[in-house]
């Protein structure tokens, strides 16, 4: 028994539910009762959706377990059969019906429905949302493909047997899903480059596609393992059974998207892509090289997310922003290795846990200067006065955006420029507001649209600045100790720009308790700030 | 308020709904009560589920959470409840401020058959008055949405104190300007002792006896109504106070159970409701004629129903509510025109049929159904908004009307060319 608070991940059905909603012509027969509808708003509300999720719920009453559930599920799957028609079926329960054990599946299998039926044992009480997706796209493929399957010792076709056919090369994109993070971008900015580099997209899944179109996955010359958390095992089963190479490098910030060319063109047998391709297409490496970037040097960032963009994220902050990662972490428990070599390789110990509490201390102790991260820490974020740009699901509506918006790609890399450094202040302004911080603009109550106080006459030179943090330091540091402010080093904190003057608490909090300082003087604040600028 | 009038035989359905489970109701008895606690046991589902309909996480730590099941508690009960005795320490702990535990039972606690009275009672004995533990279920196989409310409340029934004297009881929760502003319009009509619950300091528990008068905000409280009435509380037989109508007639109700010279009632409500037909006017020149279609959600389709159309004008396609409770709807069902069609329970898919075939102007439906009935070209509001927003009483009845007139009015102002 494990106290929840906020949650990263559903449960492992609504894993599910991405995949049958991501594609057209599935439909889901949940064994659930009536509250577990709820799942529905997910892709109608925060998705905006304009029809509801292909899924069908028994919603069993208590008066309904006395008597023959299993009948209700059986009604359940004819009338959804009849009335949706899919070209497969998808058969499972939530977690009151893994209790009563009805096995679904086993029913709608004996059942002669004239359509492919693939029943999903997701085990809720031990797995999440994530792996529930990941299991289903793969137990959903393998049940079309099943027959297709070559004995073992076939000779498989080479990943260059597109020379020999006289066609293009061709891949499959794997793993884009509805309430993953920017996937439908994500699709559109990955088919541009690879229609670039003369690649054909043979097939994407889940998103968008048809159970016709998974019966041809076997006819790529590659698989893109895009989104590892939801299409790792089938790209996986993939090479195992069909022989198809996997290039499981993620195309998120530039370096990885020319590495992610690099290895695609090599494994096709295609020329290498040129070198020069990343400066001529994203803006990202000249805007950071450019002098009014020189502020974002070793900018302190903190990076808690799914697998996949933690790691893309530490690799584009730490090469290609210039900051320094102060914090990496995961609550993708299936991925935790690959996130803690890609924290080792920076110096630090990854931070696995689907806590959001001890998410949020970690960032409070590692008193980064940006944070990315998902919704949750977004609020941590707002919470500690950090400014925060949303990299993950889970998401929020206004992580839906109407413009296009990628994450891979080099389009995904200006993105990601504009979207990290947003939050941050322009260089220039940082310096201005240094010059001006005494001057009337910044008397507080004057700062923010967000603060409740009334609204400025002019807009103030930090107007940019977006999350303004409602300054609620932490009264008292993470060791607890007990430390009282004097009015002087009160006074002297009031001085400091309000979108550092929580961080400068912290940090004269934390020096003061390190040295056992009980009263906090104007003096010890200096002090601290001596000692931190070393 | 003796007027009949025939309804055709309700639609009862039972296939596919398309409501929340009583868990929800977490969302909005939280805030009511700062200083208690709802722990859910139950699973991940539970978790998720309160996250996704309070929609918004403000809360660093919020006043209520999930203890999820493992396999390890499912293997024995033994365990389970060991767990969570070791869960609620912890947490107690953690929380000193909590003054009210209400441990609130799923549907994979109640499968399981996991005694959380029991648990509640072992934990009452360990914290020696320290926290009160209670104990209800809000699973989605025995309650719906508002109805976790109903459980809340009745679990705290037996801890109110005994007192034979006279006063007034609101039951369900009013937010709470509304509720300070039905006080004060109490007492100026001379009533004086009125007590809510749920309080809004879970130790504030009113007491309850002989005297005690109940007046019901919320028509899903009908099981407290019963604990209460065994404490020998007497019901109220009043209309909801939605609209100026029933607002009024609710507040005369409890004034005349108190012997009330009704003149002075009327002297109070009078000018009030005056008052408030005038801020309606604009709102019904909106909604008049405009054909409404209710979908079972929180419960208050039935007064809803009847304020939309006696107020403001609308006509009623259909009635849905997730169940009939005609006693606690006595004073409701006779306000609703001749011929209105209730539906109970729901099947959804047969449901949505219905709208399509009859092309209501306005749907009012749950969160997961608003966007794609928008998207078939159907004006919608959706009805959680309705447990959240101040809507009872004279002075909110346009607010209330507003918020069906706005899906209409913006269907109005947007233009593509
Ligand atoms: S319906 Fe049952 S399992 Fe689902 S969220 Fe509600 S209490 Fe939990
Ligand atoms: S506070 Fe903002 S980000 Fe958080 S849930 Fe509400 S709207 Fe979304």
């Amino acid at each position: 028994m494990e106290l929840t608070l906020w949650t990263y991940e559903g449960p492992p059905h609504v894993g599910a539910m991405r995949i049958a909603a991501s594609m057209e012509g599935v439909h889901y027969v949940l064994h659930a009762p009536q509250g577990d509808t709820y799942a529905d708003l997910l892709f109608t509300m925060i998705e905006r959706r304009d029809r509801r999720p292909p899924v069908t719920y028994t919603t069993f009453q208590a008066r309904d377990l006395g008597g023959d559930t299993a009948e209700l599920v059986k009604r359940s799957i004819q009338q959804a059969v009849d009335r949706f028609k899919p070209e497969a079926l998808l058969v499972g329960e939530s977690c009151t019906a893994e209790l009563i054990q009805d096995q679904p599946g086993s029913l709608a299998c004996g059942m002669d429905l004239g359509v492919p039926v693939v029943s999903l044992e997701l085990p809720a009480y031990s797995k999440k949302e994530n792996w529930g997706a990941a299991e289903t796209l793969y137990q959903l493929c393998r049940g079309l493909l099943k027959s297709q399957v070559p004995a073992p010792g076939t000779a498989r076709p080479g990943p260059e047997r597109w020379k020999e056919e006289k066609r293009r090369p061709r891949v499959n994109l794997l793993g884009p899903s509805l309430l993953g993070f920017r996937c439908r971008d994500d699709v559109r900015e990955l088919r541009g480059l690879l229609a670039d580099h003369g690649i054909d997209v043979n097939v994407v899944a889940p998103l968008g596609a048809r159970p016709a179109d998974l019966i041809r996955l076997p006819q790529a010359d590659a698989n893109l393992c895009l989104y590892p958390e939801v299409a790792g095992p089938l790209c996986s089963w993939l090479e195992r059974n069909f022989g198809t190479p996997v290039v499981r490098t993620v195309p998120i910030g530039i370096g990885a998207t020319a590495q992610f060319l690099r290895e695609l063109c090599a494994l096709l047998g295609l020329e290498p892509p040129e070198l020069r391709e990343a400066d001529q297409r994203s803006r990202l490496p000249w805007y950071s090289k450019s002098v009014d970037s020189t502020y974002l040097t070793g900018k302190r960032v903190f990076i808690f997310a799914d697998a996949t963009h933690a790691i893309a994220a530490a690799r584009i902050a730490s090469r290609e922003l210039g900051f320094t990662v102060v914090g990496l972490g995961t609550y993708s428990r299936e991925q935790a290795r690959e996130v803690r070599a890609a924290a080792k390789e920076l110096g630090l110990e990854a931070l696995i846990s689907d806590d959001y509490l001890e998410v949020e201390q970690a960032m409070a102790e590692a008193a980064p200067e940006l944070v990315l991260g998902t919704q949750m820490e977004r609020h941590s974020a707002k919470r500690l006065g950090i400014p925060c740009a949303v990299i993950s699901a889970p998401l929020h509506v206004q992580d839906v955006p109407a413009r296009y918006a990628p994450q891979m790609g080099w389009e995904g890399a200006n993105v990601i420029f504009d979207s990290w450094v947003h939050p941050l202040m322009m260089g220039l302004e940082e310096h201005l507001i240094g010059m001006f911080r005494h001057d009337f603009e910044f008397v507080d109550g004057h700062l923010s649209h967000l603060g409740g106080a009334s609204a400025p006459a002019a807009q103030p030179v930090a107007a940019p600045v977006n999350e303004v943090p409602e300054v609620t330091p932490l009264s008292a540091t993470p060791e607890g100790g007990a430390l009282r402010w004097t009015a002087s080093g009160e006074a002297e904190l009031s001085r400091i720009p309000f979108f550092v003057r929580g961080k400068v608490r912290r940090n004269t909090e934390a020096y003061a308790n390190e040295r056992g300082v009980a009263e906090i003087t104007e003096e010890t604040l200096y002090e601290a700030k001596a000692h931190f600028s070393r | 308020m003796a007027q009949t009038s025939t309804l055709p035989p309700v639609l009862r359905e039972s296939g596919q709904r398309e409501v929340f489970c009583g868990l929800t109701s977490i969302v909005w008895l939280h805030r009511r009560m700062p200083d208690a606690f709802f722990l859910v046991v139950g699973s991940r589902t539970c978790a998720h589920l309160i996250q996704s309909a309070a929609g918004v996480m403000i809360f660093a730590e919020p006043r209520f959470g999930t203890a999820i099941l493992g396999e390890r508690d499912l293997a024995g009960l033994a365990d389970a409840n060991e767990e969570l005795d070791r869960l609620v320490g912890d947490l107690l702990a953690r929380r000193p401020e909590i003054r009210t535990l209400f441990l609130v039972g799923s549907c994979p606690s109640e499968v399981i058959k996991l005694d959380l009275a029991k648990a509640a009672e072992r934990i009452n004995t360990r914290m020696q008055g320290r926290v009160r533990v209670v104990n209800y279920s809000g699973s989605g196989i025995e309650t719906t949405f508002t109805q976790g409310e109903d459980g809340a409340l009745t679990s705290l029934v037996p801890l109110l104190p005994s007192n034979p004297e006279p006063q007034l009881l609101i039951v369900g929760t009013l937010a709470d300007g509304v509720e300070e502003r039905f006080l004060s319009l109490f007492a100026r009509m001379g009533l004086e002792t009125v007590r809510t619950l749920p309080p809004r300091q879970s130790t504030d528990l009113p007491p309850v006896g002989p005297g005690t008068r109940l007046l019901l905000a919320q028509p899903f409280v009908a099981d407290t109504v019963r604990a209460l009435e065994r404490r020998g509380a007497q019901r109220i037989s009043a209309p909801y106070p939605l609209g100026v109508e029933g607002s009024c007639a609710w507040m005369a109700a409890a004034a005349a159970a108190f012997g009330i010279d009704p003149e002075r009632v009327a002297a109070v409500l009078d000018p009030l409701a005056e008052r408030g037909r005038r801020a309606l006017e604009p709102l019904r020149r909106k909604l008049e004629g405009k054909r409404l279609f209710l979908l079972p959600d929180s419960q208050l389709e039935i007064p809803l129903a009847r304020f939309l159309h006696r107020e403001c004008g609308m006509e009623l396609v259909e009635v849905g509510t997730p169940y009939l409770d005609r006693q606690l709807m006595a004073e409701e069902l006779p306000l609703l025109p001749e011929g209105t069609q209730l539906s109970e329970g729901q099947d959804v898919e047969k449901q949505l049929e219905r709208i399509r075939a009859s092309r209501p102007d306005l749907v009012v439906c749950g969160m997961g159904l608003a966007n794609p009935l928008e998207a078939e070209g159907f004006a919608t509001k959706w009805s959680i908004e309705l447990v959240f927003s101040p809507i009872h009483g004279c002075d909110q009845a346009a607010d209330l009307a507003e918020l069906f007139a706005r899906p209409l009015n913006r269907r109005e102002l947007l233009q593509w060319n």
